[in-house]
């Protein structure tokens, strides 16, 4: 049976990683490779790299980091942020990344997503969607808008359709992001989860809200996510991988136990 | 020399990459002749059959295959180039290389627990592979070790004997597949952590009998 995965967010900001994480281990908290390495060993199924680099110019610093983390670690790994072309696709790729989010680009310009699709696969193809609770209306049945640019640009899109037409393109994965929820630490957005999950025939991940165990325990079983990203949680330090992955598999969901 | 065959199914820096970290150094090539002459032989590969069995008959790779297979040297097929290893895909429903008999089947993301929740198709993430015949590429794991999957195909062996390891995605499938001197996996031992490279090493050691 496959197993729910647990997948650390890292942001990056000019090559280091940027929050203040607080390890006991001597390693460079700053940096991204040592970082994803101890990801890596602390048993993380997959890791996730946010680009916030804000200047373009200074894009080739994300490729040499994807370079290097390549070199370190033997799981799947995706780079989002900033990625706008075919183009930026193929750089973060060919540097070793398992596969690329994009986000807002693909919400002004569809294409990409096939057009990435057809180039590299399905499963290379990562939809980010930040999503926000709204007003049900004509425009947006489901009452959840996409959002772009951080969370400051709504879209007029539902979200529900959305998720649907980037599957329909070719997206080969879904990391649903819930405004409401991001760095609250009070959860994931549930509701949303299950509804975009259980209407796409590819996985979803689920983001923004985790604080406890019980977090992770809910978003996998009652919001029907394939997999669960965390920041703070474990970026500070307060729970390990191991620590959360038992108390999953004490509650009789599927994690991977031994790596 | 270990030759990884490049038919342009996608990004093969990862296999080259995990290899380096075992100390072995791997061409990757499109050159039939370098494939003949390779002493081993790691045939990866994602994306569609028909794609990539038509690349494989452009670059003269097919034949390259088939004398290497007849000659004995040890190959290890992963992903798609655990599927097309046999007769025929149900993917774009082309004839494959036919190394061994069997075909690729789709996979049904019919869920026996909850009929109204279809199962997620690809097949993406760990699963667990019960290895229900002994080999030595695959010596070494403990029991119910988790490998890393992307997939919605999956390679069905004629014979029941050439079934190594057996994965469950609602259906139970052939996730690890060895006859003579072939191995193959439908699982990424490349990104599967330490225990993929376990796989990688024991086939790097593998003398190609079993």
């Amino acid at each position: 049976m496959l197993s729910k995965r647990i997948i650390p967010c890292l942001d990056v900001k000019d090559g280091r990683t940027t929050k203040g994480i607080k390890f006991k281990n001597n390693i460079d908290i700053g940096n991204p490779v040592d970082m994803a390495r101890f990801y890596y060993e602390a048993g993380a199924d997959e890791i996730v790299f946010y680009d916030i680099t804000a200047s373009s110019d200074r894009r080739e610093i994300m490729i040499e980091v994807v370079y290097r983390v390549a070199q370190e670690i033997f799981i799947p790994f995706s780079v989002g942020g900033g990625i706008r072309s075919l183009a930026d696709m193929r750089a973060v790729l060919l540097a070793g990344a398992e596969k690329v989010s994009i986000n807002s680009a693909a919400v002004l310009e569809p294409k990409l997503i096939q057009e990435g699709a057809r180039s590299f696969g399905s499963q290379c193809i990562v939809l980010g969607m930040d999503v926000k609770q709204v007003a049900q209306s004509e425009k947006i049945p489901s009452g959840y808008e996409v959002v772009i640019n951080g969370g400051r640009t709504p879209m007029g899109l539902d979200a529900l359709w959305w998720a649907q037409e980037a599957v329909s393109l070719g997206a080969g994965e879904i990391c649903l992001n819930s405004i409401d929820a991001d760095g609250t630490q009070a959860g994931y957005e549930l509701y949303l989860t299950r509804l975009i999950s259980t209407a796409v025939s590819v996985p979803v991940i689920a983001s923004g809200g985790a604080g406890t165990p019980a977090h992770l325990y809910e978003v996998l079983t009652r919001g029907a996510a394939d997999a669960a990203l965390i920041a703070s949680m474990v970026h500070y330090n307060l729970y390990t991988i191991r620590e959360l992955k038992e108390y999953l598999n004490q509650r009789r969901v599927k994690v991977r136990l031994s790596w | 020399m270990i030759a990884i065959i490049d038919y342009q199914a996608g990004n093969l820096a990862s296999v080259k990459r995990s290899l380096q970290a075992l100390k072995a150094e791997a061409v990757v090539t499109q050159d039939p002749a370098v494939v003949v002459r390779a002493a081993r032989l790691i045939f990866p590969g994602v994306g569609a059959a028909g794609q990539a069995m038509a690349n494989l008959k452009r670059l003269g790779l097919d034949q390259a295959l088939h004398q290497a297979f007849a000659a004995g040297t040890p190959i290890l097929g992963i992903c798609l180039g655990a599927q097309i290893i046999l007769e025929y895909s149900e993917e774009n429903q082309v004839h494959c290389l036919g190394l061994i008999p069997g075909r690729v089947q789709a996979l049904t993301g019919i869920n026996p627990e909850v009929p109204g929740e279809p199962l997620k198709i690809p097949h993406m993430g760990w699963n667990e592979v019960d290895f229900v015949r002994p080999h030595p590429v695959f010596q070494g794991l403990p029991d119910q070790v988790e490998f890393y999957f992307v997939h919605s195909y999956y390679p069905v062996p004629a014979q029941a004997q050439w079934v190594l390891g057996i994965t469950t995605h609602g259906e139970q499938f052939p996730s690890a597949l060895g006859a003579g001197n072939l191995v193959a996996t439908q699982f990424h031992p490349e990104k599967s952590g330490r225990f993929g490279l376990i796989v990688l090493q024991n086939f790097l050691s593998w003398d190609g009998k079993c």
